[in-house]
């Protein structure tokens, strides 16, 4: 593909995303602002809607993190090591995914809930999961579980081992190569799974519902307080709650991803023979 | 005197002059747990309630949803003081679990703390001239009405039209052919009566059955709907009661004292609820319907339920398959 | 440098590098630590819950599940899903590499922008998402494109909620391809085409694979942006969660448990399918 099809291309991107994303995150922006800002700032400011914010923020923070240290763990196992049954593995980690939301969360109850499998132990131990938090932390982590494994994992497995193997002959201990080694390279993939994760926690709805109770001022997410709106007409608090949603997602993006757009450097091993890629070649396929 | 009595004495004045220090006013937290349309309406109540002495100490934590879910999250252990759904069989599935006394509706009000009618909800002005049943079943004219088996509010609907075809002298069977009509004329089946209230104001469809209360928020809320009163419709019954196992039953059952009293059902009523005492709903100016009949004259819900509304076998499920057959491309 | 200490590191030619979590002494149990809590967070999450579901869905025996999805409404909600999901899992994963392609090796004014924005639709509840593709594209339509209460409604709607993981699969994987090789095969005299089939397309299909099985494992089991868009007409537009949400909401959870289990049999069945097709290009590749 050369210059002919960068004009093309980039029309068919930027026209499928200006009509099927920007456009509705348009109208949700100009719904919450079409007020005035003071009235989307009022909205979410009650008292019932900063809670909801804070304890939203304690989800993600509690969830994102567990996720993230599965994911990365989880792609390591299944990109170092062949056993039988990690197809199996696999798949179980996308699974979540094809259950509906509201399901995961019966299917939770049924495990945790009061006549649920655990319910008399947990319940004996006077530990509480089904509305409370921590059942609002597990019904999260669970939808949003497979976003990091689903992008290190194929880079892993597309980088290979070449350079850790090398650093290993040399004598580096196991958490420095990955400290030093892995990490940087996975770091875009790991940025773009940290982000998807949180996203899909923050606009996590049909889950919470049903593991949280919905008690206003306690259990209930900012999606929950959303929905709240919808339900009592409330449309500027709504919106403006989506509003702070999207922008907690794009500000995870900006801090993590930085750079992410551009294309990596080489990170595969040379020997000193090799001629290093010379600069002033314009790549073929490049569309600029 | 004795002193026995001198103390009776002095503890019956303390009560009346002191309640606080008496200890018999009510305090502490109330959990509510209701169905998600009375959430303003409890907003003014509990404000309302607040400023009374019985309630002045009482703090209150609140939960809404859709009612079947509510009561659902109620028998999983969701801690309630006070439970108010929208239809009695969600009540029913609490006294299933053991939370709810099986005696919670022998009351004066039957157990239900409001009432309210299915209403026409039209654009403004009526540009399709909707006034009865008939005309919602009209050559052009399509209904949104919210899917049965994921909505209360859809039970309450499809059993207005049924009623109201039998209020009008048709038979059973004729009652059964309109249901078809009806749902052939649904343009959209939407899971809740919220989806169904933005889908209806979205553009979507000539005609939206609705709960009277609902309709009349949203016009409140600046929404652009009329709405028509059907000449025969269903009374709606909204249950409410207090849990056998309520950690706080004295605040609990003063809270539901209020809202059963003329000044709570004042309240009720200025949020566009039909109170259920007779006194105080004749103070208010609500649309009166030539025939208003109850789920009970149809057979009582539980009947009802088995009989219209079971997956699959029930007879709206049986309409709903023949029209999909019939009319459905793969 | 003093040669590495006696310790066999585990490091083979084309096998698995050392656990990072496994020094000296305590490697062997250092090595089960890191995998062990991952299964034990795997079961926690997913296995028993999963499981809980399965055991719902059979409760009352085998017939009684075959019934339940069997039911003429099950059967026309899963047939409208499974076909939708399809449809827009493919669609999505060429879109998605359109576009991953534009974000990575094409440079333009507001291209950051653009990236950020991928992620919003994850971001925002679903409830939204589907009145926000309502007012957009429906009755109300300000450009008189009104596709509620069709089955391209569905596909607008799980096009939507989609979209990040087809992009997001392939971007990285597309940043981190070794452009030597294109140059190289370029420098031999082939042609763009030829580059983009034997080159690009066997480095990024894995991922594109991997998008897409994300894409329809979400897709089918999409609910609260769906089901306003679609008008959930039963036999016409109601998926399979639609569905499912009405059997709990009428007290039969074992019938939706049943059907819910039935979706993630596909999915699964589906994403293995996947896995081993990814497998097979990954025993292709030879870079």
């Amino acid at each position: 593909m050369s210059s002919p099809w960068k004009w093309p291309l980039r029309i068919l991107a930027l026209g499928y995303l200006a009509g099927l994303v920007a456009l509705p995150v348009g109208s949700i922006f100009f719904r919450a602002f079409q007020h005035g800002f003071g009235a989307a700032w009022d909205a979410v400011t009650t008292p019932d809607a900063l809670h909801a914010l804070w304890l939203t923020f304690v989800v993600v923070l509690i969830a994102v993190p567990l996720n993230t240290v599965f994911g990365v763990g989880m792609s390591l196992i299944l990109a170092r090591h062949r056993f039988p049954g990690a197809w199996l593995l696999d798949a179980f980690v996308d699974l979540p995914l094809a259950v509906s939301p509201v399901v995961v969360g019966i299917a939770l109850v049924l495990v945790y809930g009061r006549s649920g499998w655990f319910g008399d132990w947990l319940a004996g131990h006077g530990i509480a999961i089904i509305f409370s938090l921590p059942g609002i932390v597990m019904a999260s982590a669970t939808v949003s579980l497979p976003y990091v494994v689903r992008e290190v994992l194929p880079v892993l497995q597309e980088i290979g081992t070449d350079q850790e193997q090398a650093a290993t002959t040399l004598g580096a201990k196991p958490f420095a190569i990955f400290r030093r080694i892995t990490l940087p390279s996975i770091r875009r993939s790991l940025a773009y799974g940290v982000t998807l994760t949180t996203a899909r926690v923050l606009g996590e709805f049909g889950a919470v519902v049903v593991v949280s109770g919905a008690i206003a001022g306690r259990t209930q997410t900012l999606t929950l307080f959303i929905q709240d709106g919808i339900e009592n007409l409330n449309v500027v608090g709504a919106y403006a709650g989506a509003v702070i949603l999207a922008l907690i997602a794009l500000g995870v993006l900006a801090i993590l991803g930085r750079d992410t757009t551009s294309e990596g450097r080489k990170r595969r091993w040379r020997s000193p023979s090799d001629p290093s890629p010379s600069s002033s070649e314009t790549p073929l396929l490049s569309t600029t | 005197m004795t002193v026995g009595t001198l103390a009776l004495l002095a503890a019956a004045v303390s009560t009346a002059v002191f309640p606080a220090v008496a200890g018999a006013t009510p305090s502490g937290s109330v959990s509510l747990v209701a169905y998600s349309t009375p959430k303003p309406a409890y907003a003014a109540l509990i404000k309302a309630f607040n400023a009374t002495s019985a309630g002045k100490n009482v703090t209150f934590s609140q939960s809404f949803g859709a009612s079947g879910s509510q009561a659902t999250a109620v028998a999983n252990g969701l801690p309630a003081d006070v439970v108010n759904f929208s239809l009695a069989p969600d009540m029913n599935k609490l006294v299933k679990a053991g939370i709810v006394s099986a005696k919670w509706s022998a009351t004066p009000t039957k157990g239900m703390v409001t009432n309210s009618i299915v209403s026409f909800v039209v654009r403004p002005g009526n540009p399709k001239h909707i006034t009865n049943w008939a005309s919602l079943v009209k050559s052009g004219v399509s209904v949104i009405t919210p899917n049965p088996f994921s909505s209360g509010s859809a039970k309450w609907n499809l059993m207005a039209a049924y009623g109201a075809q039998l209020a009008l002298g048709k038979t059973k069977a004729q009652a059964t052919t309109y249901l078809t009509q009806l749902l052939k004329h649904t343009a959209a089946q939407p899971s809740s009566a919220s989806n169904a209230l933005q889908t209806f104001l979205s553009g979507e469809g000539d005609v939206l059955l609705d709960y009277e209360d609902d309709a009349l928020y949203a016009k409140s809320k600046g929404e652009a709907v009329s709405i028509v009163t059907p000449p025969q419709t269903i009374l709606i019954q909204n249950p409410i009661a207090v849990p056998t196992k309520a950690s706080n039953p004295a605040a609990a059952k003063a809270f539901v004292a209020y809202l059963l009293s003329p000044a709570g059902q004042r309240v009720w009523g200025k949020q566009g609820y039909r109170p259920v005492l007779p006194k105080v709903a004749s103070q208010f100016k609500f649309p009166t319907p030539k025939k208003l009949f109850t789920i009970d004259s149809l057979g009582g819900w539980t009947k009802v339920n088995t009989i219209f509304f079971t997956p699959s076998t029930g007879v709206v499920a049986k309409i709903e398959q023949g029209l999909g057959v019939s009319t459905s491309s793969s | 440098m003093s040669p590495p200490p006696a310790v066999d590191l585990g490091v083979r030619p084309d096998g698995p590098i050392p656990n990072p979590f496994a020094h000296g002494l305590r490697r062997s149990v250092g090595r089960w630590a890191g995998p062990g809590l991952a299964v034990t967070y795997l079961s926690l999450l997913v296995v028993l819950p999963l499981a809980a579901l399965v055991s719902k869905a059979f409760t009352s025996g085998f017939g009684v599940f075959w019934q339940a999805v069997s039911q003429p409404e099950a059967v026309a909600a899963l047939k409208l899903t499974l076909i939708a999901s399809l449809i827009v899992a493919t669609f999505n994963a060429l879109a998605g590499l359109v576009i991953a392609w534009v974000l990575v090796r094409d440079d333009f004014r507001g291209k950051q922008a653009v990236n950020a924005m991928i992620d919003l639709p994850f971001a925002l509840p679903t409830v939204v998402a589907g009145l926000t593709l309502l007012s957009l594209y429906g009755p109300d339509s300000i450009f008189h494109l009104n596709v509620a209460d069709t089955k391209i409604g569905i596909v607008v709607a799980l096009a939507f909620v989609t979209l990040p993981f087809s992009v997001r699969s392939v971007q990285p994987v597309l940043a981190e391809l070794d452009r030597e090789v294109e140059e190289a095969a370029a420098s031999l005299g082939a042609s763009s085409s030829v580059v983009l089939r034997r080159v690009i397309l066997p480095g990024i299909a894995p991922a594109m694979l991997a998008g897409a099985g994300l894409a329809f494992a979400r897709a089918v089991g999409e609910f609260g942006s769906v089901v306003l868009i679609s008008g959930n007409l039963p036999f016409k537009t109601e998926v399979a969660s639609s569905w499912i949400y009405s059997l709990s909401q009428s007290d039969q959870l074992s019938a939706a448990a049943a059907v819910s289990v039935v979706l993630v049999v596909v999915a699964l069945l589906v994403l293995v399918g996947i896995g081993l097709l990814r497998r097979r290009f990954d025993i292709g590749e030879s870079v």
